[in-house]
């Protein structure tokens, strides 16, 4: 750089003069916060109103409770299986399309175990619903393998191999909602007829909640924490995602890797989205993932693919959607709102964490 | 088919698939510099968003369109700082805008939802090339000045980047920067340069939607067309000319999926709205990985070679990666 005046120099003299890297995160931080009450601004609102009709819209009545944990149960579901393939060095963005899947086959399975018309299910309900969900997880995993066999045998860019079955997934959906599994009388985006209410996921109480689905969240996450710090298996994950050919070469089975990350993750998200169809909507509706799988992949990129933080951010970004629903009813704006929150945190924390590198004090030694 | 039907279908395609020509020669040549703004659908829909409202509040189409391009290229911009300078993962920070960029668009577009505003002012012949048989009434009867605008993208962009020396710096940047640099080069500004040029076509063609094809806001008014336009370039092999070509293939499966609504009665209808995304991506599958190259294995040896050399597409060697100058 000024090569010629300080010739013996190592470091560059920005870099000995930087600032703590915790200032650049903070700094980020704070820029973010700031933006997100700019953007209120524009809206022609004031920051405080809304901040605080989300927080009554997220926590304001029980009812509203129970909608950010049934919102939280599939989100941990997804962040959990993204934790696999974010550590195997791989951009998953068809966990939309995988969510979408497993909805599609819980959905066949209830109706085969059902049929239209039928008094009752030829198995005991919950026998029928646990069924469903396995078939659901069973869905997620062939739509997760597709794109995993498309990257590891095809060389498709797991990118876009995700992004065309998502494109596929819904297309399926909307087939089958429009087409052979259309509601008696009138076909409608409302989606395809109602399972019968023995079909339907206990609640907490009246609630939105159900405690199965938060059970399987839970456990999803604490079982990938476990395998990320504690096993071989996720030791050799992280090798692979660190560096593909050198995990190779020194013997790791790549392609098996990153074939399991993406059954792993294919099975989470088929569950997730087997558990929308059987405890929120009871029906399988064209937009079934709702987002979910996208807002698992901010959640895991803002905790650096670390499990531990996955529960906090999780349950606040849950708590920011339900909360949003409450802006176009109280004060006439839109509910999106959340995103930009989500997506301005996320954004700058990736930005600080880069300042930290590039301009942030080294530690002495 | 009968040849007016055919006409037809090719007509509707080269109109709507020109927003997507000005949004895939955008990242065309943002990655022939060796950057990747996968922002692209974020970008297109903000932009549109943006466009529409300048326009509707300066009462000007062209002011529309800067300002789309300028809050394209500010996109870009952040895009290119957490890249090259910070040298961060292009793919998350581009992943990150695409989905703040949309609900960004949600958000600030609420109250400009299906209203009437300006648009790009009526189609035009061009005079002596609307002679030309058949080809003369598609090119250059019906459409607008936009359509006419992306002709001479595909072919300016063509020019610069095989046949100046600006466009062979570009290519060496986003293939050998170490090389160009040794060679007296700024890849970093360059690449910024790029970045934002990319951006800026990207945020004209939001504007193309919201302005002209796709006329006025809504919300998600132009969802999953970023995203086609990021396969396109991968299908057209970040080359100005098949990238468009890509574009307008989607525009034919697009204007197709329209006729077939209405031939093939006992497939719901909306199933063909998606289809197109669909079937251009699987294109994509199909024309990249080696699937292809082992059915080629089977050819003789001469067919095979000249084959290859059309099929074979390789990106920028130093795509995605951050150039270290010292």
């Amino acid at each position: 750089m000024n090569g010629a005046a300080a010739p013996q120099t190592m470091t560059p003299p920005a870099r000995a003069a930087g600032m703590p890297p915790t200032f650049y995160r903070i700094g980020a931080f704070a820029i973010s916060l700031i933006l997100v009450a700019l953007v209120i601004l524009i809206s022609g609102a004031s920051p405080v109103t809304v901040i605080g009709s989300m927080v009554g819209g997220a926590f304001g009545t029980a009812d509203q409770i129970g909608r950010v944990i049934a919102t939280l149960s599939p989100l941990l579901l997804c962040a959990a299986g993204l934790v696999y393939t974010f550590n195997a060095g791989l951009y998953n963005l068809g966990v939309e399309g995988q969510i979408t899947f497993g909805a599609i086959a819980a959905t066949w399975a209830l109706r085969l175990l059902h049929p239209e018309g039928a008094t009752a299910s030829l198995l005991p309900p919950p026998v029928a619903i646990a069924l469903a969900i396995f078939v659901g997880g069973v869905g997620g995993i062939a739509w997760g393998l597709l794109a995993g066999a498309l990257h590891v045998y095809g060389r498709i860019s797991e990118i876009f191999a995700g992004l065309g079955l998502n494109f596929a997934a819904t297309g399926i959906a909307i087939y089958l909602i429009f087409g052979p599994w259309k509601r008696p009388g009138v076909a409608s985006l409302s989606g395809t007829q109602p399972f019968d209410e023995s079909l339907w996921l206990g609640t907490f109480g009246k609630t939105e909640a159900t405690p199965v689905a938060l059970a399987l969240g839970l456990i999803a996450l604490l079982m990938t924490i476990v395998v990320m710090r504690n096993t071989y298996f996720g030791l050799r994950l992280r090798a692979v995602g660190r560096n593909l050919r050198a995990a190779y070469v020194l013997g790791v089975p790549a392609r098996r890797q990153l074939l399991s990350a993406f059954l792993i993750c294919g099975l989470f998200a088929g569950v997730a989205g087997a558990l929308q169809v059987v405890g929120v909507f009871h029906r399988l509706i064209p937009n079934v993932s709702s987002n979910l799988g996208f807002l698992g992949l901010l959640v895991v990129m803002l905790v650096n693919f670390d499990p531990l933080w996955i529960l906090p951010v999780a349950l606040f970004f849950s708590a920011l959607n339900i909360g949003s629903l409450q802006l176009p009813l109280s004060l006439g704006l839109e509910s999106s709102l959340s995103g930009v929150i989500q997506g301005l945190l996320v954004l700058f924390a990736l930005l600080g964490r880069g300042l930290a590198q590039v301009y942030g004090r080294k530690p002495e030694g | 088919m009968e040849s007016g039907q055919l006409f037809i279908i090719l007509a509707t395609a080269i109109a709507s698939a020109t927003p997507l020509v000005f949004a895939c020669i955008g990242e065309t040549i943002t990655e022939r510099a060796g950057v990747i703004n996968l922002s692209a659908e974020g970008t297109i829909m903000l932009c549109a968003m943006v466009g529409f409202v300048a326009a509707k509040t300066a009462d000007n189409v062209w002011l529309g369109f800067v300002a789309a391009a300028l809050v394209g290229a500010l996109i870009a911009l952040v895009v290119a700082y957490g890249a090259i300078t910070l040298k961060q993962s292009q793919i998350a920070i581009g992943f990150v805008l695409a989905l703040l960029c949309s609900d960004l668009s949600a958000y600030l577009g609420n109250p400009y939802v299906r209203i009437p505003g300006p648009t790009v002012p009526p189609r035009f012949a061009i005079p002596l090339l609307q002679d030309m048989p058949f080809i003369g009434p598609l090119l250059f009867r019906e459409g607008d000045i936009l359509v006419y605008a992306g002709y001479a993208l595909i072919g300016a962009t063509w020019f610069y980047f095989y046949r100046t020396r600006g466009g062979l710096t570009l290519r060496a940047i986003g293939e050998q920067p170490a090389a160009a640099f040794a060679r007296g080069h700024n890849v970093i500004a360059l690449r910024y340069a790029y970045t934002l040029i990319g951006g800026a076509l990207m945020g004209i063609a939001g504007a193309a939607f919201s302005l002209d094809f796709k006329a006025g806001w809504s919300y998600r008014h132009t969802a999953g067309y970023g995203w086609i336009a990021l396969a396109i370039v991968i299908f057209g092999g970040w080359n100005p000319l098949r990238a468009a070509l890509g574009a307008y293939l989607f525009g034919v499966l697009q204007s197709l999926a329209g006729v077939a609504q209405s031939t093939v009665p006992n497939v719901p209808t909306q199933v063909f709205t998606v289809a197109p995304f669909v079937l251009m991506i699987l294109a994509l599958v199909l024309t990249s990985g080696d699937w292809l190259d082992r059915l080629l294995s089977y050819l003789p040896v001469n067919v095979r070679r000249s084959l290859a050399r059309i099929i074979h597409t390789a990106p920028p060697a130093a795509l995605g990666r951050p150039f270290e100058q010292d």
